[in-house]
C-alpha cells in the first residue's frame, strides 16, 4: 500500500525499526529517571521536615507535655489547652459543616432547577474553595464577632473553619452523587419510587465513601488553619481548659463550652515559635509532630472509609 | 363440523381485552421529535414486541409508558397512553410515581440496587410504606420463584445482588419489577447484554410471566420477537409504521418497510 520510498526506508527497513525503537526506549528511560527524582526530592523533603522536627521535638514528646497547659517556663509548658482546643472547634466546624455541606450539595445537584443561576452559583462555589483562608477570617470577624456578638469564641472559631471547608464538602458531594449510574436511580423510580426516596435509599448511600472523604479532607485542611483564627482573636496564651461539657448534676450536658476563648495547635506552635528564648523551639517543634500526627491520623481515616465504601459498593 | 384451531381456542376462552393503549402520541426530546403520531393497542395478558432499526425510537415509546422521560428537563409528551380495561385513564397526566407503581420495567443492562437480593425485592414494597416482615418475605419469595432464581438464591438471599452473574441479575430485576404485582412490565431489549444461555431463560420466563403480566418488550432481535410476542409493532423514524398479531407482521407484512425489515433487507 505504502507507495512513497522515502516512507518504505523508514516502515520496513530493519535497521530503521531497530534505530527508532532504542531511540524511543532511550527516551523513555530518561522519563523514568526523571520521574524517579522528582518523587524522591517530594519524599526527601518530607522525610527531613518530619526527622528535623521529630529530632528537635524528641525530649518533650511524652504525656507530661500532652497534658499540661503552657506555661512561661519552657520545661512546663505543654499543649493540654491547644489540643482539646482544636478537638472542640474541629467538632463545631464537623457538626457545622456536615449538614449544610451535604444538603446544599443535594440540592444542587438533585432538585435545583438547571439554569444560569445554577451554573453562577457552581462557579462561584468552586471559586470559593480557593479564597485565601484570612478573608474568611476577616469575613468571620465581622459577621461571627461583631454582628452576632459571639465572642472570640470556640463556636466563632468552629463556624468559621465551617464556612471554610464548606465549598469542598459542596463539591466533593455533588461529585460523588453524580458518579452514581444513570441506571441504579431509574431502578429505582421504575418500581415507585419519589425522587427524595431514590436520593436517601439509594444515591445517597452510595456515594457516602467519596463524600466522607470531602469531609475529612476538608477537617485536614481545617486542622491545620492559623490565620482565620487569629483574625477573629483566637488567643495565643490560654492556661485553663473550656467548661466540660458533661456535668454531673442535671441537665448533665453543658454547651458553656461554645463560648469559651480558646487556642488551637498551630496557633500555639506559632506563639511558642516566636518567642526569642531558644528553649521554646524544642515546645514548637513537639507540638508540631503532635499536629502531624493529628493530621495523618485524620487523613488514615479518609483512605480507610474509601476503601471501605469502595469494596462494599459495586454496581 | 371443523374442529377450531388451537389458536382458536384460546381466543374463544379468553377474548382480548385492551389493557393500555396509545393515542396520537407524541414525544420530544426537548425540540427533537423522537416519536410522530403513535397509535396502538396493548392487549391484557399478551406479550407486545416493538422492533425496529436502532434509533427508531423504539425505547423511547417504551418509556413513555411508565413516564421515566419525566426524570430529565426538556422532554415532552403529546397526546394519550389510556391504562385500564374499564375506566381508561391517561397515564401521560396521572402521577408519574403512581403510573410507576403500576407499570414497571426492565432495564437493557441488568441494574440490581448494591443492597442485599432480598432488599432489591422488598424495595418496592418499602417505598409503599410496607415493613410487615412476613408479607416482605412472602412477596419476596413469590417474585424470586416467579423469576426462576428462587432455587439459585434462596440460601443466599443477605449476599448483594451485585454479587450475581448477569443473567442471575437480570432475573433478579425481573423479580424486583414482579414485587409490586404491576399491570404491565416494560422490558428495553432485556438480553442484549447477555450470553446465549441466559438469553433463553430469559425468554422462557416472559413467555410463562405473560399468563399473569402484561408484557411490552423492545427488542432488535427478530427471532426473540416471534419466540415471545404475539403482536408486534414495526418502527421507523419515530413512527409506528405497521402493528399486527406477530404472525402476519412476519408472514404477510402489509408496508413494504416492514417487509424490508423483517426480512433482513435493512436494519
Ligand atoms: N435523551 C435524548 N435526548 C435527545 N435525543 C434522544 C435521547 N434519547 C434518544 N434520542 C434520540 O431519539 C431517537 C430514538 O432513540 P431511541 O428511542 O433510543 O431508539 P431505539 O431504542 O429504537 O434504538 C434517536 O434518534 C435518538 O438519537
Ligand atoms: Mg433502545
Amino acid at each position: 500500500m505504502v507507495r512513497n520510498p522515502k516512507l518504505i526506508a523508514v516502515l520496513h527497513n530493519p535497521i530503521a525499526i531497530a534505530e527508532s525503537i532504542q531511540q524511543r526506549k532511550r527516551w523513555e528511560q530518561f522519563f523514568i529517571l526523571l520521574g524517579w527524582f522528582s518523587l524522591l526530592v517530594a519524599l526527601l523533603t518530607l522525610v527531613v521536615l518530619v526527622a528535623d522536627l521529630l529530632i528537635r521535638g524528641w525530649p518533650l514528646l511524652n504525656l507530661k507535655f500532652l497534658l499540661s497547659p503552657p506555661s512561661s517556663d519552657p520545661e512546663e509548658a505543654g499543649i493540654l489547652t491547644a489540643w482539646v482546643g482544636s478537638l472542640l472547634v474541629i467538632l463545631v466546624t464537623i457538626v457545622v459543616a456536615v449538614p449544610l455541606g451535604i444538603g446544599a450539595g443535594i440540592y444542587l445537584e438533585e432538585y435545583a432547577p438547571k439554569n444560569w443561576l445554577l451554573d453562577f452559583i457552581e462557579i462561584n462555589i468552586t471559586n470559593l474553595a480557593g479564597v485565601p483562608s484570612i478573608i474568611y477570617g476577616l469575613l468571620a470577624l465581622g459577621f461571627f464577632v461583631y454582628i452576632l456578638k459571639w465572642g472570640e469564641s470556640i463556636l466563632t472559631a468552629g463556624c468559621t473553619l465551617a464556612l471554610l471547608i464548606l465549598p469542598v464538602v459542596i463539591v466533593t458531594t455533588r461529585e460523588s452523587l453524580r458518579a452514581i449510574p444513570v441506571g441504579i436511580r431509574e431502578g429505582a423510580y421504575s418500581v415507585g419510587a419519589s425522587r427524595w426516596q431514590t436520593i436517601f435509599d439509594h444515591v445517597l448511600p452510595y456515594s457516602m465513601g467519596g463524600i466522607l472523604t470531602g469531609i475529612i479532607v476538608g477537617i485536614s485542611r481545617a486542622i491545620g488553619e492559623t490565620a482565620p483564627l487569629i483574625t477573629i482573636g483566637a488567643l495565643t496564651f490560654i492556661t485553663f481548659l473550656p467548661e466540660a461539657p458533661i456535668k454531673g448534676e442535671f441537665p448533665y450536658i453543658s454547651f458553656n463550652w461554645l463560648w469559651s476563648p480558646f487556642t488551637v495547635l498551630p496557633i500555639q506552635m506559632f506563639n511558642w515559635v516566636s518567642r526569642p528564648q531558644e528553649a521554646f523551639q524544642i515546645n514548637s517543634a513537639a507540638a508540631g509532630v503532635v499536629l502531624l500526627v493529628l493530621t495523618l491520623l485524620v487523613n488514615s481515616t479518609a483512605i480507610y472509609l474509601r476503601y471501605r465504601f469502595r469494596k462494599s459498593i459495586k454496581f | 363440523m371443523v374442529k377450531p384451531t388451537e389458536e382458536a381456542v384460546v381466543t374463544q376462552q379468553e377474548p382480548l381485552r385492551k389493557l393500555a393503549e396509545v393515542r396520537d402520541l407524541n414525544f420530544y426530546y426537548g425540540r427533537t421529535q423522537a416519536l410522530k403520531n403513535i397509535n396502538m393497542p396493548i392487549y391484557e395478558k399478551k406479550v407486545t414486541a416493538l422492533i425496529g432499526p436502532s434509533g427508531c425510537g423504539k425505547t423511547t415509546l417504551l418509556r413513555c409508558f411508565n413516564r421515566m422521560h419525566d426524570l430529565y428537563p426538556g422532554n415532552r409528551y403529546e397526546g394519550q397512553i389510556l391504562l385500564g380495561v374499564d375506566q381508561p385513564r391517561n397515564l401521560l397526566e396521572m402521577d408519574p410515581i403512581e403510573v410507576r407503581m403500576q407499570i414497571g420495567m426492565v432495564f437493557q443492562k441488568p441494574n440490581p440496587f448494591p443492597k442485599s437480593i432480598y432488599e432489591n425485592i422488598a424495595y418496592g414494597l418499602r417505598v409503599r410504606g410496607i415493613k410487615d416482615r412476613a408479607l416482605l418475605d412472602e412477596v419476596v419469595e413469590r417474585s424470586l420463584r416467579n423469576a426462576a432464581l428462587w432455587d439459585e438464591v434462596k440460601d443466599r438471599l443477605k449476599e448483594p445482588g451485585t454479587s450475581l452473574s448477569g443473567g442471575q441479575q437480570q432475573r433478579l430485576c425481573i423479580a424486583r419489577a414482579l414485587a409490586t404485582d404491576p399491570e404491565i412490565i416494560l422490558f428495553d431489549e432485556p438480553t442484549s447484554a447477555l450470553d446465549p444461555i441466559a438469553t433463553v431463560s430469559i425468554e422462557n420466563l416472559i413467555v410463562e410471566l405473560k399468563e399473569q403480566v402484561t408484557i411490552l418488550i423492545v427488542t432488535h432481535n427478530l427471532q426473540q420477537a416471534i419466540r415471545v410476542s404475539q403482536f408486534t409493532a414495526f418502527m421507523y423514524l419515530g413512527e409506528l409504521v405497521e402493528y399486527n398479531d406477530t404472525m402476519s407482521i412476519f408472514t404477510k407484512p402489509v408496508e413494504q418497510k416492514t417487509a424490508d425489515y423483517v426480512s433482513g433487507r435493512f436494519g
